[in-house]
């Protein structure tokens, strides 16, 4: 797994916001696009491409994108 | 006065009895008289249903999914005088996300699988005149659309729409067809991992009555196979706490 492959296609999830910034440490929820459809397409995306399923407490208790593929690494191994 | 929403005499089949909705519509049914059948994947749970029922008939635990399994339970079951399709599962998924497997898999359980059994039972005649078809439908199917929600609201707009045809078709027989067209329930099935408790307790604020339980709609499935409903035929029923209406 790669983190700044993780970045980018966590940042595909997202239509109108300019994401090209978007990095490890970008706190995800802080925009004016973020809502729960973009949280239920990263589970699907996370799901699709890493085969692993998030859940909503997974997303509530993350603040940024480091967060998130903290915690898709683990659930990979286990 | 005789009450006119006992099932005495009468012989049911209830799918999905295993768990959640189909569990306790599967006791109120016979609590209300009824000889009732019941079948679900899940043989322990199914077992556990089966010793709960006032006027058991018998349990069979099968995946009606699978062809060979739904021709083994019509062949178990004597001529019915109502069917209850309440096996259903839910997937949440935003729209571009799905592909062909889930819609496919969805379809299967909630839509082909109903229609195949009573389309068995009919060419085996084993639904009696004056029968009464019940479908588990939901809000989903033609009220309300949710984020995420889309196979699960096209699979029960499906049935929406075929029962109208099968009620016509079975009239003459006066065969009655109908369908429950519940919001969210507490079961099993709304508990999903993919939404915090937050986000469920922030919907159920939106129901005027909150979310209902598994006994309401099974109250609702005892009126639509009793004689009380014998001019009802190709009727949604909604129980849904007064959430459609705002």
């Amino acid at each position: 797994m790669n983190i700044e492959k993780f970045v980018r296609e966590f940042a595909d999830q997202f239509d109108d916001l300019d994401t090209s910034a978007f990095a490890a440490e970008t706190l995800f929820k802080e925009n004016d696009e973020w809502s729960s459809m973009t949280a239920l397409s990263v589970i699907a995306m996370v799901d699709d491409v890493y085969t692993v399923r998030l859940t909503g407490d997974d997303i509530r208790n993350s603040k940024v994108i480091q967060d998130i593929y903290d915690i898709v690494l683990k659930k990979s191994n286990s | 006065m005789d009450n006119p929403f006992s099932l005495k005499g009468k012989k049911i089949l209830v799918t999905g009895a295993s768990s959640g909705i189909g569990r306790q519509i599967a006791i109120s049914v016979s609590g209300m008289g009824a000889e009732t059948f019941i079948t679900g994947r899940n043989e322990q749970r199914l077992s556990n249903v089966f010793n709960l029922l006032e006027v058991p008939g018998t349990q069979y635990a099968a995946d009606l999914n699978i062809e060979k399994e739904q021709d083994s339970l019509i062949e178990l079951m004597p001529n019915l005088d109502g069917v209850v399709l309440s096996a259903g599962i839910v997937k949440t998924l935003p729209f571009k996300f799905i592909n062909r497997k889930d819609w496919d898999s969805i379809f299967e359980t909630n839509f082909f699988s109903p229609a195949i059994l009573i389309n068995k039972l009919l060419k085996t005649k084993k639904l009696n005149k004056n029968g009464s078809v019940v479908f588990i439908s939901s809000i989903a199917g033609n009220f309300v659309g949710t984020v995420g929600n889309a196979m699960y609201s096209a699979s029960k707009g499906a049935i929406n729409a075929m029962q109208k045809v099968l009620a016509i078709e079975l009239s003459a027989q006066r065969i009655r067809v109908n369908n429950i067209s519940p919001g969210m329930i507490k079961t099993e099935l709304i508990y999903d991992p993919i939404f915090t408790e937050e986000q469920l307790k922030d919907d159920e604020k939106k129901y005027p009555l909150g979310f209902g339980e598994p006994i309401d709609v099974a109250n609702a499935v005892i009126y639509l196979l009793s004689d009380a409903s014998k001019w009802v035929t190709g009727s949604t029923l909604i129980i849904d706490g007064g959430f459609t209406i705002q």
